[in-house]
């Protein structure tokens, strides 16, 4: 049990946070709760604190538009909890679409889908043309571009105010990423990520590696939906200091020689001596 | 397309010690390459996006923006749908082939009812609901005016209106929250009996809030009065016409160089005689 709860205490409480969140949406919506209402687009939490995306404002000042107090008030509390501290917590904590994804990749491994397919032929920097491209069409068309096409809203709008045909961008996304493209949404495609991989970028948490501990077995490397980020294991002890990191702690848990762990991020000084 | 491959082989080639303006020619095809993806997926996409927005007959909430502006603000969060007693209002879903995310209504399943306290505007976090659409701060408190919002209006169709062929019915008279203002019933002889009234409902625009409640209670199989979004269902008169009647609508003359005509030879004289010209009359 005990064994069971180092292995996989992150993704343990990462399920239970994800399901908590979009539960108590639910539960706003079905009971009238006033804890956390709305869905991940904006919300009120309390019936007082309001969160909104940021990324979705963006785009709707990319449309023309000014948004209200709350939405602006909102976006701001979002940015500055993941610039400070969350890095992109966001995708492995909070986003619903991260436990369809993670499923695709977990049967990937099981099946040994990946030694058929070893070789990366798309790039992971996609996510950031298209969200470049989500602007330039939230302008030309007046409307956020990327929130009528989000299969990430779709998902956490259709749990909480009826899916209709949303199950099919689910569906796409899953088969795509477990068939096609290993890590393909998340890791490549998803502008929403990658904006919150821009955001974090300089977040105080963050994953860092002990070298001196690592034994090369290459777990880390194995379970991490970013696997780029983690190019210092084995090599030199350093903090995963990329912003694609999803800060989802796998690497750490599958880890069983200490070589990886959660720190609050050093300062610059500190980095370069090393 | 990938960097990573790219900055790989790019190291391996340098090893092999390979002309460097090959490796710069890679890189020119590959940031072409991006391009030319990035404009094909934005074409389809803005095509998509652009296909998914125009839905110009639906009703939107109480003080929504004009549906342009509407589109642009609404970050799709549901809280005015969640804020809603009665479950009036709903959220596009994907393959309602509406602007997925949006909050619309369908009166005839269940209409606005048209709350003194409007709880549904004032949660919406963006502005896409005007909150100062539907009030007024008087003294420093923020005043409710339901009556104020304007999200459709409600058409008669007189000839599935059963009132209309003579049949006494007011039923959408009845419902309406504004009776006597935004609907009022207005009589006519039968004349097929020859001794009865006929009492005929009928719309005053200037007051419709566009509720549905008439629509909701209407008695036909399909509702014989529908509210449709005003951009829709209006008219506009245009400047040219002056209600010389209404002193405050004739002042809109003022300043005019009054009526402009063209003058040609035979405008010299008036119609009558220019018509009548060369005709024998005896
Ligand atoms: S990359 Fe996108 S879909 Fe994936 S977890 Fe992050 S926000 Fe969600
Ligand atoms: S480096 Fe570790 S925490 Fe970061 S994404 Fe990879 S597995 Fe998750
Ligand atoms: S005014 Fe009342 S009934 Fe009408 S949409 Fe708002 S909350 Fe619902
Ligand atoms: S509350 Fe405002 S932003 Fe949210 S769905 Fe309703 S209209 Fe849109
Ligand atoms: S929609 Fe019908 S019930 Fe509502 S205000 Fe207009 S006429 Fe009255």
């Amino acid at each position: 049990m005990n064994k069971i709860w180092k292995k996989y205490r992150f993704l343990i409480l990462r399920r239970l946070t994800q399901i908590a969140i979009m539960f108590l949406y639910i539960a706003a919506n079905v009971w009238g709760w006033k804890i956390l209402e709305g869905n991940l687009s904006s919300s009120k939490v309390v019936d007082t604190i309001p969160l909104s995306d940021p990324y979705a404002v963006l785009q709707i000042f990319a449309a023309g538009s000014i948004v209200g107090a709350n939405a602006l008030i909102g976006a701001f509390i979002v940015t500055l909890f993941y610039m400070l501290i969350g890095g992109r917590a966001f995708c492995s904590w909070v986003c619903p679409v991260n436990m369809v994804t993670d499923l695709a990749n977990f049967i990937r491994r099981k099946g040994g889908f990946d030694k058929v397919e070893k070789k990366w032929w798309a790039s992971r920097n996609i996510r950031y043309w298209a969200m470049g491209l989500s602007f330039i069409i939230s302008f030309l068309l007046g409307t956020a571009a990327f929130e009528i096409v989000s299969p990430v809203s779709m998902t956490h709008r259709g749990l909480v105010f009826g899916m209709g045909f949303g199950w099919a961008a689910i569906l796409t996304i899953f088969l795509f990423d477990l068939f096609v493209l290993k890590n393909g949404w998340c890791g490549h495609i998803c502008p929403l990520g990658g904006f919150y991989s821009l955001v974090g970028r300089f977040s105080l948490f963050r994953v860092k590696h002990n070298q001196p501990n690592c034994t090369l077995c290459m777990k880390c490397k194995e379970v991490c939906p970013e696997k780029e980020v983690l190019f210092m294991i084995g090599k030199k002890s350093l903090s995963v200091n990329m912003g694609e990191c999803t800060l989802c702690g796998r690497c750490v848990e599958v880890c069983d020689d200490d070589a990886l762990n959660f720190s609050i991020r050093e300062f610059v000084k500190k980095e370069r001596k090393k | 397309m990938n960097n990573s491959k790219s900055l790989k082989e790019g190291e391996e080639m340098g090893k092999n010690k390979a002309p460097k303006n090959k490796e710069r020619r890679r890189f020119l095809i590959q940031m072409a390459q991006n391009v030319a993806i990035a404009t094909v997926g934005g074409l389809v996409w803005s095509a998509f996006v652009d296909e998914a927005k125009a839905a110009p007959l639906l009703l939107r909430p109480p003080g929504a923006k004009k549906e342009k502006d509407f589109i642009s603000l609404c970050i799709k969060c549901g809280l005015c749908v969640e804020a809603c007693p009665y479950d009036t209002l709903m959220l596009a879903k994907p393959g309602d082939n509406k602007p997925i995310g949006t909050p619309y209504f369908i009166p005839r399943d269940i209409p606005c009812y048209m709350c003194d306290d409007i709880p549904c505007v004032p949660p919406c976090p963006t502005g896409a609901l005007d909150i100062d659409s539907v009030s007024e701060v008087k003294e420093g408190k923020r005043v409710f005016d339901i009556t104020q919002m304007r999200m459709g209006v409600a058409i008669v169709d007189i000839k599935d209106c059963i009132a209309y062929w003579g049949i006494q019915c007011d039923a959408c008279y009845r419902a309406c929250p504004l009776l006597d203002k935004a609907i009022f019933m207005e009589y006519r002889q039968n004349e097929r009996t020859g001794k009865h009234a006929k009492l005929l409902p009928v719309v005053d625009p200037d007051y419709c809030t566009g509720c549905g409640l008439c629509e909701h209670a209407c008695v036909t199989e399909i509702a014989a009065i529908k509210v449709l979004p005003r951009d829709v269902a209006l008219g506009k008169v245009g400047s040219h016409y002056v209600k010389g009647w209404q002193k405050s609508d004739e002042r809109r003359l003022k300043g005019s160089k009054g009526i402009q005509t063209t003058v040609t030879p035979r405008s010299k004289k008036s119609a009558v005689e220019s018509l009548n010209e060369g005709i024998d009359f005896e």
